[in-house]
């Protein structure tokens, strides 16, 4: 339903599209420092001044090891992050979007404050508790902390898709004699499942650049993010634009994997219907 | 009798690592907060209330600034955001998730290298003032960087995001028919936006400045790489307290600090909004 | 219908109703419970002091073996380097003995170290590290004080006793060298960039100028900083008192609306891109900074200011947990040789340790030739290589407080001068 017929404002339409144009050009522009800047030929300490084109810093990729341990710590932590959140945090939309029951409203609230709350409050609770327990920071607390605040992205992201889901086919697999695994195995996942990969995707995306709550709990082991912070102040390698680069070019290749799949996949449901 | 317990086994891993790894935490912070000792001697409980005074007393400044730090950027994103938003939801047409798309674009680079990207841009004699520099067009000393504008500035640039997709969702989800009779009633351009689309937008915009002002005032990296002495910010003093000082009884009481000053704005603010009017509009 | 983006589905979501006053009121309730059961403990105490007796420290070395394997924290521009990362010295070593070190540039200050590895090695685990630099003064007597270091092995300390300058020898902070041998010692002063500031900086007041607000930088630590400001208030440190401390606090606080900000090493790139027109400075940075700054023309220059300057020296830790301790003696002493000595100093510009290193300069200088040549004899002869008594004098080793009350007193009254 466009406005366009009703809208007078036509002519003047123009003016926001340009802003909307600047405002696109002005968020991109750090990172299209960044990309050029791999490519950037420095001999110095610094990657300030622009010296001239070379593929060096992509060949080198991996030439400081602490950095390439730490951009492993990040993966391999998203990986066991995004897979266990998207576990719990799936169940968690499933049942708030399917069932009432008593508590629900105070999970509701839990998640809500989750994503309220500042992440410096929940970076430092939780390193107070481990103080207090004695456990020490690391590897293993920094995938705790993930999987806490990432469960609430996913169980919000399913519980949304909950709301156009259609109950009445898990009835009817229930008449049809499924038990109600079956039922989940066969009707209820295959329709969620692009919130529960959405949700995934988010998960992941937010565990690899975390930094204030992986900082507070990390001890002295290095994510990526950390390791560049801590490059902020000395000066920062190229390796660490080409890696940036590398992970933004993945992270938009998956979307629009995910975009065309998305597509793909209801373009299947739309013929199957017809 | 099984189905009804279904929801509560379903809830139970997911609930039980919320309580532990985010409720209880807080209360161990608090816990922390009134303790009394040094790395060498352990930290023991003493009921140190003074912590909080102490904290107060030396850093209300920053503490203040902070909040207001918050302030301007959830006022100017709302600014940037709100006519990008306006103009994607309702003259977007079908190239609505491309231009959204645009926008979340810049955001799969980590943010560390996004504002390091930044401090590269604004130095002193880099790209843009070295030359605006040489051309005489800014005086030597000028600088953007170790200023309020660069601070304010990142923490703009890194949550406007935050900011465009509420407001953009709850525009998008007006009901085109309402805008089609208040034109039938003669309503002029501007009272079909501040009469209709504004007030339905508000729960948007709400949730955006959750999402901007908690975030924005506790931010501490965008002070520290854009920042300088007069910058600082209560979330760089906590980071400072715990893990370059080890004071960890000052950090927690600083940080409780923190975490009720921001619930206590947003409790005002939605009060001031009238939640449930906000809210329920928006159920769903 | 929006189910191509995962935010907008995400925001939907959390513009939901909420819940009412009895849900929040269990949920808080459920909070305190959890309260009592987490129980009002503290934390631990987080070390403590180690043995150093004679016998513990001999059983503690006859169980050590050479493993092939060393990790070396060390302070950046504190090694001689050819190209990006190559260390003459180092590779030499590596020839010779064949022992895998691992090379790290992580040490920025004395407080951000230690409070790097401070929590794993409370928890009496290896930190990644087996042989660090640290300055004396506070941050030595907290490695100290907390156990996280090993007394060395005073039998394989053969080139130290033999070339190790008599002055850093038996060293007041720790006599008998129980756990340290001095890596390189240093000014602390002043370096500027004349071409910047126009005219030539002499003195700690110097800095309270405000045509150079903005472009001024301070030391972001409890050491340097305050006994600069000690002498720029032209207090001696050693014989300073509280409201001395005080008086020096207020003296940085009023100029702090001038400071940029407040540095760990990270300093001299600000001074190498211009965001700093003059700083705080470590000696050997500066004459290093210039070596690199030639290729676009910038020259640096480090003064003592008229009022003083600070005298320090860094040594060489070995930190518990280690596995690899006989290969951090044997690194250690390497360096006491005067060749090896004189082509550490030859690059980083810093006071050596060893007096005969002098002379393996000047050989260098006698036969190269052209611009080599005058730079050796420059660093032959540089007050901040191989001083001579009358700089020393210009210089204190400025107080470091007791840890303890008066510790606590210092840094409540100059923390907040340089965190906030």
């Amino acid at each position: 339903m466009s406005l366009d017929k009703l809208d007078h404002r036509n002519e003047k339409g123009w003016a926001l599209k340009a802003y909307t144009w600047v405002v696109i050009a002005w968020l991109s522009l750090p990172i299209l420092v960044m990309i050029l800047f791999g490519f950037n030929n420095t001999t110095g300490r610094f990657n300030f001044v622009w010296q001239g084109w070379t593929l060096q810093w992509y060949r080198d990729l991996f030439a400081i090891p602490d950095l390439t341990t730490a951009l492993e710590n990040s993966i391999t932590i998203a990986v066991i992050v995004t897979i266990v959140s998207a576990v719990l945090g799936t169940m968690i939309g499933y049942a708030m979007g399917k069932y009432r029951f008593r508590g629900r409203a105070m999970l509701d609230l839990m998640l809500f404050a989750n994503v309220a709350a500042p992440e410096i409050a929940m970076g430092t609770g939780l390193l107070s508790l481990f103080l207090t327990l004695g456990i020490s920071r690391g590897y293993w607390t920094v995938v705790i902390a993930h999987i806490m605040f990432d469960i609430v992205y996913v169980a919000i992201t399913v519980r949304a898709r909950m709301s156009a889901y259609d109950r009445s086919l898990e009835e009817a697999a229930n008449d049809l004699g499924a038990s109600s695994f079956t039922t989940f195995r066969l009707v209820t996942l295959p329709i969620l499942m692009p919130g529960v990969v959405a949700g995934a995707l988010l998960a992941f995306a937010l565990s690899i650049d975390d930094f204030i709550i992986t900082e507070f709990n990390a001890g002295t082991m290095q994510t990526f993010p950390l390791w560049v912070y801590g490059s902020s102040r000395v000066g920062t390698p190229p390796q660490v634009n080409v890696m940036g680069t590398l992970v933004f070019a993945f992270g938009v290749v998956l979307v629009i994997a995910n975009t065309l799949w998305l597509r793909r996949s209801r373009k299947r449901q739309a013929v199957r219907a017809a | 009798m099984r189905k009804k317990l279904a929801p509560y086994w379903l809830i139970l891993p997911g609930g039980l690592w919320l309580v532990v790894f985010f409720v209880v935490p807080m209360i161990a912070m608090v816990n922390v907060s009134l303790q009394t000792g040094s790395l060498e001697t352990g930290f023991q409980q003493t009921f140190a209330w003074h912590n909080y005074v102490d904290m107060i007393t030396n850093y209300h400044t920053q503490l203040v600034r902070s909040l207001v730090y918050g302030l301007a950027t959830t006022v100017i994103t709302i600014g940037l955001a709100y006519p990008m938003a306006y103009w994607i939801a309702f003259k977007g047409g079908r190239h609505k998730s491309s231009y959204l798309f645009l926008i979340l674009l810049p955001f799969f680079v980590t943010f560390v290298i996004r504002t390091i990207s930044w401090q590269f841009l604004l130095a002193d004699n880099g790209i843009v003032l070295g030359n605006l520099k040489d051309w005489g067009l800014l005086p030597e000393s000028f600088h953007v960087l170790a200023t309020p504008y660069a601070v304010v500035g990142g923490l703009v640039y890194n949550f406007l995001p935050f900011m465009v997709l509420p407001i953009y969702v709850a525009l998008e989800r007006i009901d085109r028919t309402l805008l089609e009779a208040a034109h039938d009633l003669f309503a002029s351009r501007r009272e079909a936006f501040t009469k209709v689309v504004l007030p339905l937008s508000l729960p948007g915009v709400f949730a955006g400045v959750i999402l901007t002002f908690v975030p924005a005032a506790a931010d501490y990296v965008n002070a520290q790489i854009l920042g300088g002495t007069g910058q600082v910010m209560i979330g760089n003093i906590i980071e400072t307290l715990y893990l370059t000082n080890s004071d960890y009884p000052d950090a927690s009481a600083l940080s409780s600090i923190l975490l009720a000053a921001l619930l206590l704005g947003i409790f005002v603010y939605a009060k001031a909004l009238g939640t449930r009017d906000v809210l329920d509009a928006s159920a769903g | 219908m929006n189910d191509q983006l995962p935010d907008p589905a995400l925001l939907r979501g959390l513009t939901q109703a909420r819940l009412g006053r009895r849900d929040a009121l269990r949920l808080f309730g459920a909070a305190g419970g959890a309260a009592l059961v987490a129980g009002c403990g503290g934390i631990a105490a987080q070390g403590k002091k180690t043995d150093t007796s004679k016998s513990a420290v001999k059983q503690y070395w006859s169980k050590q073996k050479e493993t092939g394997q060393l990790v070396w924290a060390n302070w950046p521009l504190y090694l001689d380097t050819k190209g990006k990362s190559d260390h003459p010295s180092l590779d030499q070593f590596q020839q010779q003995t064949g022992i895998q070190v691992k090379y790290l540039e992580v040490v920025q200050d004395n407080g951000p170290f230690f409070a790097k590895v401070q929590p794993t090695l409370s928890q009496g685990q290896y930190c990644g590290f087996d042989l660090a630099v640290i300055s004396s003064g506070i941050y030595f007597n907290k490695f100290r004080d907390l156990g996280f270091i090993v007394p060395l092995d005073q039998d394989r300390l053969t080139n130290f006793r033999k070339y190790g300058a008599q002055k850093f020898q038996n060293e007041p902070f720790d006599p008998g060298n129980v756990y340290s041998i001095p890596w390189q010692a240093g000014f602390t002063g002043i370096g500027y960039n004349p071409e910047k500031t126009g005219k030539q900086i002499k003195s700690w007041q110097d800095l309270n100028d405000p045509k150079l607000a903005g472009h001024i930088g301070l030391f972001a630590n409890n050491e340097d900083l305050p006994n600069c400001a000690l002498l720029a208030i032209g207090v001696d440190p050693l014989k300073s008192t509280e409201s001395d401390w005080r008086k020096a606090a207020d003296w940085l606080n009023k100029m702090k609306p001038l400071v940029r900000n407040f540095y760990s090493q990270n300093y001299i790139n600000a001074l190498a891109t211009g965001d700093l027109w003059v700083s705080m400075a470590w000696s050997g940075d500066i004459f290093q900074q210039n070596l690199s700054g030639k290729a676009i023309g910038q020259k640096l220059e480090f003064v003592i200011p008229e009022e003083g300057g600070l005298l320090w020296t860094d040594n060489f830790l070995i930190l518990k947990g280690t596995k690899n301790a006989v290969s951090a003696m044997k690194l250690m002493d390497y360096y006491y040789q005067p060749k090896v000595a004189a082509e550490v100093t030859e690059w980083v510009n810093y006071i050596s340790p060893v007096p005969d290193a002098q002379q393996v300069v000047e050989q260098h200088a006698a036969a190269a030739t052209g611009g080599d040549k005058k730079y050796l004899d420059a660093v032959a002869h540089s007050y901040a290589t191989f001083p001579k008594s009358s700089v020393y004098d210009q210089t204190t080793i400025g107080f470091t407080p007791k840890a303890g009350s008066q510790l606590d007193k210092w840094n409540s009254i100059f923390e907040p001068v340089y965190q906030s």
